[in-house]
């Protein structure tokens, strides 16, 4: 094995750039060094004002998401060695408002987390004295997956419809609404299903699965709008039948 | 320029226990302003990494009463009595309440909460959302505080110091990490939930962010910390990346093996081999036991040399592919990922790593410190509910019982305050701007990087405050980090941005560090007795008589800490021996 490589990394200071260029570092080449260790290794012995987010580095604070050669991925969870002999080009997630270097603004995504109501809706709400609503393991099974997003956003930069409409609500926050909606604890879905429908980016959605492919977890949002995508279907169609209100 | 906001209540951190005080202080009083400022967005806080689960007596099998006995013999008897007493009765109404706002918990087939075993509990009281607890709690908070519009969050804003008039804690500095810019952010109450500060040491299980910044900035307010002396090592971490592999892996079955494939703990009266985990026994006696054995077979020469300096063998191969996929798929996950390890087939290497801090910002039950206005919970506080050894499991129960004390205490506190008196306080705020100018942002000339001085201090403090402690090698480190206090005025920053300066956020974090490690090495060194996670090799043994008491550091005008004694609390509870294995 080689015993360097060279990373090709974005960098950009908005009070002193007109736009994103790029540089190149030589990094030791590590068996189990990810591409956060080689980011560390710069920011720590060659150039401390490299700017990036990072904080578990076990793939579960959602942090490191980056585009590793073209590719969102968390950069904790990625083995440099993958990328032999290189070069490694590392940039900041696509789709996303570039704020410095490899950090993007993400601002848009809590807004629109806010926005499906991601919390547990009851008509009415038990008291804790009367202890836990019943739920067999199989009913949690049925949402457990979309309950496993990190927020990472890799989908977001994965998914071509986000790239070209802003405004879509997008996979990773459709999983979530989808996480609540399939819990059988929760009353809430009429109330989503108006949120999300209010803007149709959805059915630009051609179900491309980018989003599924590139999550680190399995989550499968694409899978989450295909079902969102149904019920919203159904409840439109209930509506022409029961102009009155069927729900 | 400075920017000025306010609310009622502040909270400096956005993990498991700021998000619980920020909702309950919502529920107690919908019509105060409450602020959450974190550092990184609250889904990102380190809470999201605890895998093994929270502890709550809810089997009709299990007692309050062991419960607490429990938590204060493993806490070798420096818990707070009361405070334990508090804690387990509260603990399962939390963790239902948390069901309630749709916390995944792992269930039984008849749809009830199910529970697992855990190190030195010696019922079945531990909650779980598969290993993923701390994840699935940190994102149930996270999301259902999104529902109080009370609640402004500031986030990605660090907090460089509190403001303080008349003696009472009024608000904060903090920089908004997107834009450099400085503001202060008044309140009548502040609540530090800004966690631990494992980054202190070498190897940690602990993200980059824990780096003790709520201590240092309770400390350097004029706070007093408690118990600083005693730092969890976990005994299973992999060792290049400090990752920790819970112990559910030892609960279901894993074996501890040193080089000649032994399993040593046999050897250090924590019980005899059973092919079954047995409770408080063996591979599931607690924690600072097990790292203890760690060094004492290193002495011994029955380690083996990894890249990484000695480890010992993690054995989960007898379990099986399938008990391992379905019980410990994280575990199997995160070896494959970061450590090209499989489990199933071969052999972990682990070392102890530093864990969790049980000493943090002097409370009463309340939250509340001695400081008018200002309150702590979770990880930063010492209630003190871990004593000398917090048992695992307990922490995350620990940050929603205190988190929700702390929020209601400051909520019922700040509803009969004034408004604080806005010009002496930012003449305080335009103080800390200067300073920050001065001493980082417009600096040149000094030669020191960062990383050396981390190197250095996390270096000097595994070799005189690590598991095993000595008088001599502890004032070697004290005056070490004095020297690193003084090299820390010639940081050099080569960034000048004022757009995510995450190395000025690095300097500033170094300098809450070296605070904290020099309260822990002074504690350390004050306590010549032997005591749960503290062991002194030239003070082996338990003193009773003169310390069953908290140790308070205050930070004296030259800088240098001082240390005080509180006695604990007994209540029903005389000291006894702690016995394990038997
Ligand atoms: C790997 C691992 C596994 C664990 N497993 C378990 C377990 O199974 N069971 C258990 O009971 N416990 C476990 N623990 C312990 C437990 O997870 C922690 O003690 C607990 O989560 C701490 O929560 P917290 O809310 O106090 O702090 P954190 O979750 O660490 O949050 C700190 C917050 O403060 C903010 N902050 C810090 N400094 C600043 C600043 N200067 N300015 C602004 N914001 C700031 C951060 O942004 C963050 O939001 C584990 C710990 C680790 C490391
Ligand atoms: S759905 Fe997957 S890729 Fe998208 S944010 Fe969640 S974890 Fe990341
Ligand atoms: S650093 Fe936390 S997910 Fe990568």
């Amino acid at each position: 094995m080689a015993d360097r490589i060279t990373l090709k990394v974005t960098r950009y200071d908005p009070g002193r750039d007109h736009e994103p260029g790029f540089q190149t570092y030589e990094v030791p080449l590590r068996k189990d060094w990810v591409v956060l260790d080689a980011l560390n290794y710069v920011k720590d012995k060659v150039d401390g004002s490299l700017s990036f987010r990072w904080s578990c580095r076990m793939g579960i604070c959602g942090s490191c998401g980056m585009m590793v050669n073209g590719e969102p991925k968390l950069t904790c969870a990625t083995f440099v060695s993958e990328y032999m002999p290189g070069p490694v080009s590392v940039e900041p997630l696509k789709h996303f408002p570039i704020l410095r270097d490899l950090i993007v603004d993400i601002s848009d995504f809590l807004e629109k987390l806010t926005k499906v109501k991601p919390w547990l809706i009851r008509e009415e709400e038990r008291r804790v004295v009367d202890g836990e609503y019943l739920q067999t393991p199989e009913q949690a099974d049925t949402f457990r997956q979309f309950s496993m997003c990190i927020n990472c956003l890799l989908c977001y930069a994965a998914c071509p419809v986000y790239g070209l409409d802003p405004l879509f609500t997008g996979p990773a926050a459709i999983a979530l609404a989808q996480r609540y909606n399939t819990d059988s604890r929760d009353q809430g879905t009429n109330e989503r299903l108006d949120i999300l429908s209010q803007h149709d980016g959805i059915w630009g959605c051609t179900f491309v699965g980018d989003c599924t492919r590139v999550c680190p977890k399995h989550v499968d949002p694409a899978g989450a709008i295909q079902q969102y995508k149904l019920t919203a279907a159904k409840e439109w169609i209930k509506s022409l039948l029961m102009p009155w209100g069927g729900r | 320029m400075l920017d000025v906001s306010s609310h009622d209540v502040l909270l400096v951190g956005g993990g498991g226990a700021g998000l619980r005080a920020a909702i309950a202080i919502s529920e107690a009083d919908a019509g105060l302003s409450v602020a959450i400022v974190s550092k990184v967005y609250p889904m990102r806080s380190h809470t999201v990494s605890a895998e093994g689960g929270a502890a709550g007596v809810i089997h009709p099998d299990d007692s309050l009463e062991e419960h607490i006995y429990d938590t204060i013999s493993g806490g070798d008897w420096l818990c707070d009595q009361d405070a334990v007493e508090t804690f387990v009765k509260e603990a399962p109404e939390e963790l239902l309440r948390l069901e309630h706002w749709g916390c995944p918990w792992s269930r039984q087939e008849d749809g009830h909460i199910a529970v697992r075993p855990f190190g030195g509990m010696k019922k079945t009281r531990t909650w779980f959302a598969a290993d993923k607890t701390g994840f699935h709690l940190l994102h149930t908070l996270f999301q259902t505080s999104l529902k109080f519009s009370a609640i402004t969050r500031y986030d990605e804003y660090f907090v460089t110091r509190l403001l303080i008039n008349d003696g009472c804690v009024q608000g904060v500095v903090a920089i908004e990490l997107a834009t450099g810019r400085i503001q202060a952010i008044i309140a009548k109450a502040v609540i530090l939930c800004t966690g631990g500060c494992g980054r202190v040491f070498r190897f940690t299980t602990n993200a980059s962010i824990k780096t003790g910044d709520g201590m240092a900035l309770a400390y350097r307010a004029g706070a007093p910390l408690k118990d600083m002396e005693f730092v969890q090592y976990h005994p299973t971490g992999l060792p290049f990346t400090g990752i920790l592999i819970t112990e559910a892996a030892r609960a279901e079955g894993g074996y501890l093996l040193n080089k000649e494939g032994y399993r040593y703990l046999q050897d250090y009266n924590l019980g005899t081999p059973q092919p079954k985990p047995v409770l408080r026994s063996m591979e599931l006696g607690p924690r600072d036991r097990l790292s203890q054995a760690f060094v004492k077979e290193q002495e011994q020469g029955r380690t083996s040399e990894g890249l990484y300096g000695p480890v010992v063998y993690l054995d989960l191969r007898h379990l099986g592919e399938k008990v391992i996929n379905a019980r410990l798929p994280f575990v199997r996950e995160l070896c494959l990922k970061y450590e090209n390890i499989d489990p199933v087939k071969e052999l972990i290497p682990v070392r102890p790593v530093v864990h969790y801090m049980m000493g943090g910002v002097h409370t009463d039950l309340n939250g509340a410190t001695p400081l008018k206005g200002l309150y702590a919970a979770g990880e930063v506080a010492c209630v003190s509910i871990n004593g000398a050894n917090r048992l695992g499991s307990n922490s995350l129960p620990e940050l929603l019982v205190f988190g929700a004390r702390a929020g209601r205490a400051a909520a019922a506190f700040a509803a009969g305050q004034q408004a604080p008196n806005r010009r002496q306080i930012l003449a305080q705020a335009l103080d800390e701007e200067t300073r920050l100018h001065d001493q980082f942002l417009q600096k040149s000339g000094g030669r020191e990087r960062i990383s050396t001085l981390r190197d250095e201090m996390q270096t000097t403090m595994e070799k005189g405050a690590g598991i095993y402690r000595r008088g001599d090698l502890l004032t070697h480190t004290a005056g070490k980090l004095i020297e690193l206090q003084e090299r820390l005025g010639s940081v050099t920053l080569y960034d000048r941005s004022h757009v995510f300066n995450t190395e000025l956020v690095s300097a500033l974090e170094l300098s809450f560090m070296l605070d904290v490690a020099e309260c822990i090495t002074h504690a350390a060194l004050q306590r010549t007795e032997s005591r749960g996670a503290h062991q002194r090799t030239d003070f082996p043994a338990r003193n009773d008589e003169r310390f069953l008491a908290h140790s308070l550091v205050y930070r004296q005008t030259d800088g240098r800490p001082r240390t005080e004694y509180l006695p604990v609390t007994i209540t029903r509870w005389p000291p006894g021996e702690r016995v394990y294995g038997r």
